[in-house]
């Protein structure tokens, strides 16, 4: 049975105007001139603009004709049937919310330190790999998923991707899909944490400030729940108001006595952090978890608006070449293995994010105004995340490549002294110099920069290259240093919050299937040892990422990596089916296609590091090469002695075996998902898709950002204000709109 | 530009922000309790927002952020 059409009025193809065909025309001469000069130019610095206009000129083509074409081609959303939002409008989870405000909420959920940390890792390859597979990932792949996993959850209530899975392919897909949503939280939350970490570490201006977040969410929790309920943009700016001043006072105290204090070893703060995590998953909602989002939502949002702000008034030149050596030759430091597949599962989030599956079938679908609304929400908001990305990726080039290998490289590959690292640096093919490393440090009130891996520093040094330039120059290089590693400390630990509760919560529902009391939120028991669970889980990741001699970035991020292209994996299978099922055999390619590259990128890399013969490379060659060095009793470099030979050999087998496992996962839901697929295929009538029954809308709203011409006449027409609304005859309900 | 114009945006900032921070979601939920039934009891602002952030401790997948 296919999805009722009949009703839907035909998309009125009008032809482009003359002018229209001007405009875009431009557009389009501007970004393939962008296009050009990145792609062609060697050895010489190219300025961060043609970096923008090449992303933003294929984005406004892609968004005016690629994802309009899914909209009205593909999956023909209707504007006369009524949304989840509109039928089950309860006035708090399901309502039908302006199209602009939901757009914002959806881009604060995607977008988090994501974008940001994977972009700054794949420059070791140049900025153009990494670049192309932004731009050209999101517009194809990483877009697309966002769009169909809404369209679908929007049609089925806003059920969420694990649901979705179950009912459209099957118990056993769904089940592999609910383990692989559960397994990437613990990778996810232990490399985030592990950024963090890196970027804290021996650093009391940092450990001092983000420890001041802690109170500082406390008081805004206290205040929205006794003195003032509910009065969240008072309340967010006396946050942000005090954040900046313990950015500020935090300067004060790397230079006062209290320094030591605050000088904290990774060791050290891995413990906090998992001291933290645990606290905040068992602590009420509103006390920590809920000020601290309000806080990081408001500092993401802003910092992101000023940092496009700040590139566009510098336009920086960028320093990195457009391709390394190694991009052929796989050898970086940063993290092993060649182009394809690893500059594809390095930069996820920004460009094919899986993680994204789970907020475009969650919250937002439960809000949706209109259907037609699902481009702009789905589609839009991921354009907006990867332009996120490419700004990173601006940073991460900006500043010299020598100073970025000597942050970026583990200590095993670089030594721990400036002498040591300006030398290794020399070995790997660019210069810098040791006075160059120290000074680099001493901007920005550090005392050292090496090995500061993960992404995060590297990120914070551009952008305080950036923000310097515009306002107060050299002085102030330390301040915006300290505000971005701060901002994004900040939302990792949002997330590490939300994401140990998630995981808590997911293990309950599991656990409950075999020991009841275990789904009930309040039974406490049940609560304390789940929490204990998923903090175990990261907590050990940290802790091993921390310790192991071969750089725990390198051997967690592609980890990281191939699990977040996993849950892409799932949602794209999930989207393919439906587009199957749905009748929609003809279009499936949209989805189909992504789904193709994707599988290939994930069990690619997969298979190379289960099997490759490299060392750098492969988890299980590494470990026999360390399990023979400890068999003949030699300690292998950059091991130092037998523990950490142990340490390597562990690590190995643990990461190598997750990996197998996440490669199985990924098998057996394409296997279940191509079973559901061939059927509906053969026997078209014997489909049975979940989705709600048709209703009428009664809402009228726009489409778009702005209202065309022919909206604006439908709105005075159905007697509703500019912003859209219910129809005049029916009843007057509160879709907020303003005045 | 007059005050009008910069009273209208100062209105529609103020507007956005409210939807976008949820500050108005206890406005929506009055006028939609009462839309059937003007006369409904309607909880306070507090226990409102307490049963908020209570719904988000039963399913923390509500309003999760991604990476």
């Amino acid at each position: 049975m296919p999805e009722s059409q009949s009703t839907t009025p035909a998309q009125r193809q009008r032809a482009l105007s003359p002018k229209s065909i001007a405009v875009w025309s431009a557009v389009a001469l501007v970004g393939a001139i962008a296009w050009a000069v990145l792609a062609l130019s060697r050895g010489e610095e190219v300025s961060a603009a043609w970096m923008l206009a090449a992303a933003l000129g294929s984005y406004a083509i892609a968004y005016r004709f690629y994802s309009r074409f899914i909209a009205n081609r593909v999956l023909k959303v209707d504007k006369n049937r009524a949304t989840p939002a509109e039928r089950l409008d309860n006035g708090v989870d399901f309502h039908p919310t302006d199209r602009r405000v939901l757009f914002g909420h959806h881009f604060a959920a995607i977008a988090g330190a994501g974008p940001l940390v994977g972009p700054v890792l794949a420059a070791q390859m140049g900025y153009l790999p990494g670049t192309i597979w932004i731009i050209v990932g999101v517009i194809l792949a990483g877009a697309v998923q966002d769009m169909v996993t809404l369209f679908f959850s929007t049609r089925r209530d806003g059920r969420s991707l694990g649901q979705m899975a179950r009912d459209e392919i099957g118990p056993f897909g769904g089940a592999a899909a609910l383990v692989a949503v559960f397994a990437i939280m613990i990778i996810l939350l232990a490399v985030l944490a592990l950024v963090i970490v890196n970027a804290l570490a021996h650093s009391p201006w940092g450990v001092f400030s983000i420890g001041m977040t802690i109170p500082i969410a406390l008081f805004m929790g206290v205040y929205l729940r006794v003195l003032r309920p509910g009065r969240v943009s008072e309340v967010s700016l006396i946050g942000v108001a005090l954040l900046l001043l313990a950015i500020v006072s935090g300067g004060w105290v790397a230079e006062s006595s209290w320094a030591d204090t605050f000088t904290l070893e990774p060791g050290t703060l891995v413990v906090w952090m998992i001291i933290y995590g645990f606290l905040a998953s068992v602590l009420p909602v509103w006390l920590l978890l809920a000020p601290r989002d309000y806080l990081s939502t408001f500092m993401k949002v802003g910092t992101i608006a000023l940092l496009a702000l700040g590139v566009f008034i510098a336009l920086p030149t960028m320093k990195m070449p457009a391709v390394t050596d190694f991009a052929t030759s796989g050898t970086g430091p940063v993290f092993a293995g060649s182009m394809f597949p690893f500059v594809f599962i390095t930069i996820a989030c920004g460009a094919l994010s899986g993680f994204h599956s789970l907020v475009s079938s969650g919250t937002t679908p439960k809000m949706v105004q209109k259907e037609t609304q699902i481009r702009m929400i789905g589609y839009g908001a991921m354009l907006t995340e990867s332009f996120v990305a490419v700004m990173a990726m601006i940073t991460a080039c900006i500043i010299d490549p020598g100073l970025y290998f000597a942050i970026n490289s583990p200590a095993g590959v670089i030594g721990d002294t400036v002498q040591s690292a300006s030398q290794a640096v020399g070995n790997l093919g660019f210069s810098i110099s040791p006075e160059a490393l120290a000074q680099a440090a001493k901007d920005v009130e550090e005392q050292s920069l090496l090995s500061r891996t993960g992404g995060a520093p590297t990120f914070a040094l551009g952008m305080s290259e950036i923000f310097s330039a515009v306002v107060g120059g050299t002085a102030m290089k330390a301040f915006w240093y300290h505000f971005a590693i701060m901002f994004e400390a900040l939302f990792i630990l949002t997330t590490v919050d939300a994401g140990t509760r998630v995981g808590r919560f997911m293990l309950q529902d599991m656990l409950g299937n075999v020991y009841k009391p275990f789904r009930q939120v309040s039974w406490k028991p049940g609560v304390w040892f789940a929490s204990a669970v998923v903090v175990g889980g990261w907590g050990y990741f940290l802790w091993v990422g921390v310790h192991d001699p071969l750089g725990g970035i390198n051997q967690l991020f592609p980890l990281f990596g191939i699990a977040n292209q996993l849950l892409a994996a799932v949602a794209l299978a999930v989207c393919t089916t439906l587009l199957v099922k749905s009748g929609r055999l003809k279009w499936a390619w949209v989805t189909a296609v992504p789904l193709a590259w994707d599988v290939a990128v994930t069990l690619t890399a997969s298979w190379q590091k289960i099997f490759s013969d490299d060392v750098k490379v492969g988890f299980f060659a590494q470990r026999d090469k360390y399990q023979a060095g400890i068999d003949a009793g030699q300690v292998l470099p950059p091991a130092k002695n037998m523990d950490q030979m142990h340490t390597v050999v562990t690590n190995s087998t643990v990461d190598g075996v997750l990996c197998a496992l996440f490669a199985v996962l990924i098998v057996v839901v394409l296997a279940d998902a191509g079973r559901v697929c061939l059927k509906a295929i053969r026997d078209p009538e014997s489909v049975k898709l979940h989705e709600a029954p048709y209703v009428e809308s009664k809402l009228v709203a726009p489409a778009s950002i702005i209202a065309t011409k022919e909206e604006k006449a439908e709105l005075v027409a159905a007697g509703v204000g500019p912003e859209g609304g219910n129809r005049k005859e029916a009843a007057p309900v509160g879709s907020g709109t303003p005045e | 530009m007059t005050l009008t114009d910069v009273r209208r945006a100062a209105g529609r900032i103020r507007w956005y922000v409210r939807e976008l921070t949820g500050e108005s979601a206890y406005d929506r939920y009055v006028a939609h309790a009462r839309s059937c039934d003007p006369g409904a009891p309607v909880m306070t602002r507090r226990a409102f927002e307490r049963s908020r952030t209570d719904a988000r401790e039963a399913d923390p997948r509500e309003g999760f952020r991604c990476c």
